[in-house]
């Protein structure tokens, strides 16, 4: 736990309550991730949290136009979240392949999730939400923040079949409080902004039902992820607002397996993204130095 | 009012006629008012409100159109999509018939190996081979000079053929009759698009904090096609397969680039003594005559001249265009080449790598054309090119993204490879649950056909400049090129891999 009390010192603050966070942010909250699922923190309540309201409204105000601008253009493929447009479908490949294999799905099938419930943890503007609907399964998103849960309605609701989509403004951790559970619980680009990820691991399981999917995609604590994730893509290239990611709250493939073996999920099957500069497109590789992914199965063992 | 409830066609049900309505009474609706029953009044103004909604709609059920249809129809994950077919030829709902006998059609296409093997994975190739159509396994180019020629045989290549030419209504019959063989869902719509609205819900004007809105139109994700029988529909994606004049793309805004050649080409079919089985190309002073077997004796003649001269061609004697045609053919213009004419054969012969080809091949005739079993069609050369095929829920193919010209017939074949590649990249986007008028989904199919596109537009306007000189010095030097091709072994490959469809460019790679 060493590890995960350092984290926590680093982030003890980024914890609230998402009411409070509907309307405005903390200051010490601008590591927020804009470039991410999430875009905001599964919440974890704890006392001392609560401790640390009010909040200064002129920086809230600026931090809350900041997001509210990058929000609006959650859907524009050109937009802040573009890297995350071009990723997706490298993301989806995986998870189709992943959970057809785990599930006994045809692979052939136009909508091979059919009868699969999905929770989409931190699903932003829906961006994976849209297409697990649109691969048959029953999903819930769920959204810390209220304008990105908007926003993705807004969005679901143009297309007949993705407006069955049921988008919540809530938090893992109050899901499972109301006993929800799900077949496959997906938290893309979520763990590295988490506070305590072992409790939000924890969490996941809790919502997923025996013999369920938990797919987790995140960022390596390598050199190669500071270098690319941070250096590159933050300052270098411009894709991601400055301070978007902070190294040292990024997992490792090793500690991300350790944590959700002790959350009761055994992983079963992992890869790495790779990005071709030349094309401007990612795949899936063996190489999990920067991005990963990683699929397990939840087997009711808790350590 | 019911005009726009359309049912769908499919093989278990062969309808002649391609609209049809929910049920009966509705139809009365439509055609005499005054036998409807008072209670039937009340229903009307709800029916009349339901502007069915498509997955895809295809502008243009040319050969370009139905081939895409064709090949999503053939596919697991785009079998299940619903597609509206938009065409004003009435024919298409009823289907296309054809007969052995009829008179050969000029309208002819080559198309290439590698298009015949997409039309074989999707099953609408048998229905060509049910009809008229000649493969062929030889080729034969060569110029008015005298110093070139080149001779190509699909051995060269471990092929069975170069190619195959087909009418081209036996091969949009074929892709009709796969389409309506297949349990794909298809509506025909004999009609013409008029406007093309994108509907852009714009959420960037959603207000902080604002209740999530209820949706304006369930059609957010879609765009509204009116056309020109008065009826509309809903497509979520719109695919512009509606010819070189394509109204897609003018209304989606596509912008242009291209150039008229101040030449036309007179199409038209003759009749042999026997069977031809070679495809032959001469090149003369004013542009090219080609010489294409169509099976059952018959050849079609693609002549490409000045305006001027192919009015007057058009309109003289039988006995004189044939006259014409078989010295074009022939004697006409210059000599026959020979091998040694220029010494080339020498030139390159310590390039012959292989023994085998049939570099070495002499020169021959071609066959006498001794009737003129069709009409004489005239069309202006032209080449166009879209600056973009894709924009959102919009996509050019075939035609309405490049005119060719149709020195070597690919004019179809890059059509056939657009809608390929189109429906390759639908499926994609369809296993990755992607919305598939997404403009960078369709992006992705414009990366893969554009340089193919461009690369096939350049080498043959390339040619039509070449040919478009005639000057001593550069006359040497065109048919030196053409000496070599026939000479480098791998050279030739390459010139008849390109030309039967393999993207491969013909140059030493």
């Amino acid at each position: 736990m060493k590890l995960f009390n350092h984290l926590r010192n680093l982030n003890g603050i980024t914890t609230h309550h998402h009411r409070i966070l509907r309307n405005r942010f903390h200051p010490l909250f601008n590591n927020i991730k804009f470039f991410s699922d999430s875009s905001s923190l599964p919440q974890h309540q704890t006392t001392t949290q609560a401790k640390q309201q009010p909040l200064h409204s002129s920086l809230n105000r600026n931090e809350l136009a900041k997001f509210a601008a990058i929000a609006e253009t959650w859907w524009d493929s050109e937009g802040p979240f573009k890297p995350l447009h071009v990723m997706n479908p490298t993301r989806l490949a995986f998870i189709r392949s992943a959970l057809c294999r785990h599930f006994k799905k045809d692979p052939y099938s136009a909508k091979p999730l059919e009868g699969l419930k999905i929770a989409d943890v931190g699903c932003g503007g829906g961006i994976l939400s849209e297409p697990l609907a649109r691969m048959g399964a029953t999903v819930t998103g769920i959204d810390a923040v209220e304008k990105n849960i908007n926003i993705a309605r807004l969005h679901a609701e143009l297309d007949p079949t993705t407006s069955t989509i049921e988008f919540c403004c809530t938090t893992a951790e109050k899901l499972v409080e109301e006993g929800r559970q799900f077949d496959a619980v997906m938290a893309l680009e979520v763990i590295e902004h988490v506070a305590e990820p072992a409790e939000f691991c924890k969490s996941l399981s809790a919502l997923t039902v025996p013999d369920g999917a938990t797919v987790i995609s995140t960022i390596n604590r390598s050199m190669r992820a500071y270098a690319t994730a941070i250096v590159a893509a933050e300052y270098i290239l411009r894709w991601l607002p400055m301070g978007t990611h902070e190294w040292s709250k990024f997992l490792t493939p090793e500690e991300l397996v350790l944590i959700l073996q002790r959350a009761g999920i055994k992983v079963e099957e992992m890869a790495g993204f790779a990005y071709n500069p030349v094309t401007g497109r990612w795949s899936l590789s063996d190489d999990i130095s920067v991005n990963f992914i990683a699929m397990g199965t939840k087997t009711n063992k808790t350590e | 009012m019911n005009r726009v409830i359309k049912k769908t066609v499919s093989n278990l049900c062969a309808h002649k006629i391609s609209r049809k309505f929910f049920c009966s009474e509705i139809v009365k609706v439509a055609t005499s008012p005054d036998l409807v029953p008072p209670n039937e009044h009340e229903k009307k103004p709800t029916i009349s409100q339901i502007i069915p909604e498509y997955d895809i709609a295809i502008v243009g059920g040319g050969m370009v159109g139905m081939s895409l249809a064709c090949f999503l129809a053939s596919m697991p994950l785009t079998k299940q999509l619903s597609v509206a077919i938009i065409d004003s030829n009435p024919a298409l709902g009823s289907g296309l018939s054809i007969k052995k006998e009829d008179p050969p059609d000029p309208r002819v296409s080559t198309v290439t190996p590698a298009s015949i093997s997409f039309l074989k994975d999707a099953g609408a190739w048998k229905y060509v081979e049910q009809n008229r159509h000649a493969y062929f396994k030889k080729m034969q180019v060569w110029d008015y000079t005298g110093f070139g020629y080149a001779r190509y045989d699909a051995k060269d290549v471990n092929k069975d053929f170069l190619g195959c030419v087909a009418e081209n209504k036996v091969l949009h019959s074929a892709l009709l009759s796969c389409v309506k063989d297949s349990d794909f869902k298809t509506t025909f719509y004999p009609s013409r698009l008029t406007s093309m609205t994108l509907n852009t819900n714009s959420i960037s004007t959603v207000e902080e904090n604002m209740p999530p809105k209820e949706p304006s139109s369930a059609q957010g994700h879609t765009s509204k096609l009116q056309l020109s029988d008065g009826s509309s529909i809903y497509a979520k994606l719109v695919v512009g397969a509606d010819g070189g004049k394509s109204r897609v793309r003018e209304l989606a805004g596509f912008k242009t680039t291209g150039w008229n050649y101040s030449q036309n080409a007179i199409i038209c079919t003759v009749e042999h003594t026997s069977d031809n089985h070679c495809a032959w190309q001469r090149f003369l002073p004013n542009g090219p005559i080609a010489l294409l077997p169509m099976g059952d004796k018959f050849s079609n003649i693609v002549w490409t001249m000045s305006p001027t001269e192919s009015n007057d061609r058009k309109s003289i004697t039988e006995e004189m265009f044939l006259k014409d045609v078989n010295s074009a053919l022939d004697y006409g213009y210059g000599p026959h080449p020979t091998s040694s004419s220029l010494g080339t054969g020498d030139m390159f012969s310590w390039l012959k790598m292989d023994a085998t080809l049939s570099a070495n091949e002499f020169f021959e005739i071609p066959p006498k054309a001794i009737r003129l079993a069709s009409e004489r069609m005239v069309f202006p050369l032209s080449l166009r090119h879209a600056n973009s095929y894709a924009s959102k829920r919009v996509v050019l193919i075939g035609d309405a993204a490049h005119t060719i010209h149709p020195l070597a017939g690919q004019g179809v074949n890059l059509g056939f490879g657009d809608a390929f590649s189109l429906s390759r990249v639908i499926a994609e986007g369809i296993a990755l649950g992607s919305d598939i008028g997404e403009v960078n989904l369709l992006r992705k199919y414009e990366a893969e056909r554009k340089p193919a596109n461009i690369t096939m537009m350049a080498i043959l306007d390339g040619f039509q400049k070449a040919y478009s000189i005639d000057f001593g010095p550069f006359n040497f030097l065109r048919a030196a090129a053409f000496n070599g091709a026939n000479y480098i072994s791998p050279l030739k490959r390459s010139i008849i891999s390109y030309a039967s469809g393999e993207n491969k460019l013909p140059i030493f790679f």
